[in-house]
């Protein structure tokens, strides 16, 4: 094994991998040639380092330094100066990582990782996910052979039971329970599946975990094998994650390879592999039993439960589905024990749990923390609280499932029951933050016609209820909302909840019922007073001419489509209201910004 | 026999490939639709009629399957796919503004094609990439933290192509 003075971590998550990351790898290699010195120094793409804002991030070691934004320009200097002359290029230092006397700190103690606790994390941003043989060196696989060689599948199941992990793909169902089941299932063949149809818009842990850490999901997906008696496993992945496809693909073939998948692992008697399976769009296959009727070439519709997949599943055979986040947590739970996890997190949420923060916040990326974190920390603490000195107004948990949390509640520790308990739920972990500029009304919508359009189309609830609330919601944005709207709106989202077929359904009305409860004054402003107080409702805004700055120039009348505004040489110009179509080109063109809209 | 049939039946050899590693296995339907627009672009009536004889699946079943996920189309898109973000995270950034201006650059409306076949504009579901939003993506190409003032000068580059 070559030994070298100096590694360059480059991250290849999709953020940085989109703004250029994988061609400053190309560079770090042909400057480190060129220098004569690429014996000594090693470029390593790893996974996602979760600091997504401030990317395309690079960390030099052994000093640790934390390079944030870099450009291409960017890495001649890095090289010229930090590698072959040991002198560190300060100016392009991530500011949070250096403290007051410019020293580099310890990534620990950066803000946005201090609070952090990586365990399905642990190896993004750290290992190459294409090399299996750095999976290994950081214990990887001897959770698997601990299994295969000391313990039973009882052992497994009563061990997973003890540590309290639940499944962290939205609804929480304890995992040791699901295993059990399967287990206890009777069936001569049996599968085991991954949900990685990470469809909430915001969330993207499981990409992150498959594209940093693949072999993490392998090696638990094959201690499910064994433990629940299957010897074939599938891994539903998102198509529009082609570079979670390609390290998965490459990591199943270098288990292989290795003898960790394949018949007989590890010497034992023991057989398993594994199979990828892509979806191709359809949010609805997130849900588990539309997930395996996609696998099995049928159109992605749900059906109604019992019997469960455990019992009947994949191809009518008992089969164990787990999400990518839960499958992510299992070896470090069959390495380190059931007290040491039992010892992370709440009462009845063990653990950690991976959120994916965006929106309206000033460290947008990817965390893990402890359950049983407030909002508060995670908004302010680690995210670096939202930007250009806005206030906070609502953080939107659980994707098209979630709803709106309001500030009132920033100081919830948040788990399972806290968020189920004050309207919204766990969801997969998306975290958006949105500010005073962000409408409540439209945000709802919004939220709708994306389950309008995603409903299978099956049970009549979802199908036509969603869509009759999209309705309300579209007349009230538009203006022509009346008394009673809200009423029936809250009407209808309870009987969607408890009449449709699947959790699309059954959770659809929530991001609504949740911004009814929490921003009623809103909505009331929509129908009464026909304001948007946000001013993103279009039809309900005025543009309006500020008197004082208007220069009578003339420019907003000549491009007003619809000959709305008028004025004379030496007056202010003035829109008419009437006629006025909102469309917003006098604003645009306007040099003295003089035009508002209210 | 014409270029455009050769090339027709060489796409339909490299399809038979497909089905014949495919068929024997559980579940074959959704890799071979895949492989299927991957060859063709699209998955047009014929391709479907062919791949109902070969796998033995009536062709009413693989339109249904066809139909309900986003990802295949039955018509054939533009050289260039715009796909805005529509993500919640580039969606409170506004990604609105980005999908009206390009509505706006392209006189196309979402999922139209220009008549040239140049572009296909479409509102995409979450990309995954929050961190840069908001972001568009065309083909493989992402473009982050965008404003509407950036969209022009992006798609003249790829018209004088």
């Amino acid at each position: 094994m070559e030994l070298y003075r100096s590694h360059v971590l480059v991250c290849g998550g999709t953020g940085c991998h989109s703004s250029g990351s994988g061609d400053l790898i190309d560079h770090f290699n042909r400057d480190l040639k060129k220098y004569g010195i690429e014996k000594e120094v090693k470029v390593v793409q790893t996974g996602c380092f979760g600091l997504c804002e401030v990317g395309p991030i690079v960390i030099v070691y052994p000093e640790g330094a934390f390079y944030s934004r870099v450009k291409d320009e960017d890495v001649t200097e890095i090289v010229s100066e930090h590698l072959v002359k040991g002198r560190i290029v300060k100016h392009l230092l991530y500011h949070d990582s250096v403290d007051v006397d410019h020293e580099i700190r310890s990534l620990d103690e950066v803000p946005f990782y201090q609070k952090q606790m990586r365990v399905a994390l642990r190896n993004c941003g750290v290992i190459n996910p294409e090399n299996i043989d750095e999976y290994i060196a950081f214990d990887g696989y001897m959770a698997l052979g601990k299994v295969l060689t000391e313990m039973t599948p009882e052992d497994v199941i009563a061990l997973l039971k003890e540590s309290g992990l639940r499944g962290r793909g939205g609804a929480g169902f304890p995992a040791g329970l699901k295993w059990e089941f399967t287990y206890k299932a009777k069936g001569d063949k049996k599968f085991v599946a991954c949900n990685a149809d990470e469809g909430d818009p915001g969330a993207f842990m499981d990409r992150s975990i498959l594209e940093g850490d693949p072999h993490s999901v392998i090696e638990a997906m094959t201690i499910a094998g064994y433990t629940v008696g299957a010897d074939q496993g599938y891994i539903y992945v998102r198509a529009e994650y082609p570079i979670a496809v390609e390290r998965l693909t490459k990591a199943i073939a270098q288990a292989r390879e290795y003898g960790l998948l394949g018949k007989n692992i590890l010497g034992t008697d023991f057989s398993f592999d594994l199979e990828l399976r892509l979806g191709a769009g359809a949010f609805v296959c997130g849900e588990e039993t539309a997930l395996l009727a996609s696998i099995e070439g049928d159109r992605g519709e749900p059906r109604p439960r019992p019997p469960f997949p455990a019992v009947k599943g994949l191809f009518g055979k008992p089969t164990l589905l787990n999400n990518v986040e839960t499958y992510a947590n299992i070896p470090q739970i069959i390495l380190k024990g059931s007290d040491w996890f039992q010892g992370i997190g709440t009462e009845r949420s063990k653990g950690t749990k991976v959120f994916a923060l965006g929106g309206k916040i000033n460290n947008t990326g990817l965390v893990e923390v402890p359950m049983g974190t407030t909002l508060r920390e995670i908004i302010y603490e680690i995210g670096g609280g939202i930007p250009e000195g806005r206030t906070f107004k609502a953080a939107q948990t659980g994707g098209p499932s979630g709803g709106c949390i309001p500030a009132e509640h920033l100081d919830t520790p948040i788990d399972y029951d806290s968020l189920s308990s004050i309207g919204s739920m766990m969801g997969s972990g998306g975290l958006i933050v949105m500010d005073e500029d962000n409408c409540m009304v439209d945000i709802a919508r919004f939220f709708l016609e994306f389950t309008v359009e995603e409903s299978c189309g099956k049970c009549p609830p979802c199908r036509i209820g969603t869509k009759r609330m999209l309705d309300l919601l579209n007349k009230i944005a538009e203006g022509k909302g009346e008394e009673g709207d809200l009423e029936k709106l809250e009407e209808l989202g309870e009987g969607i909840k408890i009449a449709s077929l699947c959790g699309l359904g059954q959770s659809a009305p929530n991001p609504v019922l949740s911004t009814i409860k929490y921003f009623r004054d809103e909505y009331e402003e929509h129908i009464r007073d026909k304001k948007c107080r946000a001013g993103v409702c279009q039809a309900l805004l005025q543009y309006i001419i500020i008197e004082d700055k208007c220069r009578s120039c003339g420019l907003c009348a000549r491009v007003c489509p619809v000959n709305a505004i008028s004025g004379q040489k030496k007056q202010p110009y003035v829109i008419d209201q009437d006629p006025c179509i909102k469309c917003g080109a006098c604003m645009e063109k306007c040099p003295f910004d003089a035009i508002v809209k209210r | 026999m014409s270029a455009i049939d050769l090339e027709n039946q060489e796409k339909f050899q490299q399809l038979q490939k497909v089905i014949d590693e495919w068929k024997d296995k559980e579940g074959p339907l959704m890799p071979v639709l895949h492989s299927a627009q991957e060859i063709f672009g699209c998955l047009s009536l014929d391709v479907q009629k062919y791949i109902s004889k070969e796998m033995d699946i009536p062709v009413s079943d693989i339109y249904g399957v066809a139909t309900f996920y986003s990802q295949f189309t039955l018509k054939p898109k533009g050289k260039y796919r715009v796909g805005v973000c529509m993500g919640t995270a580039c969606y409170v950034k506004g990604s609105q503004a980005i999908l009206d201006e390009l509505k706006k650059v392209l006189d196309l409306k979402e999922g139209e094609t220009s008549e040239d076949g140049l572009f296909t504009l479409d509102a995409t579901r979450c990309l995954g990439a929050c961190g840069l939003a908001p972001i568009m993506m065309i083909n493989d190409d992402v473009y982050g933290r965008l404003k509407p003032e950036d969209i022009k000068g992006i798609i003249d580059k790829y018209r004088d192509k």
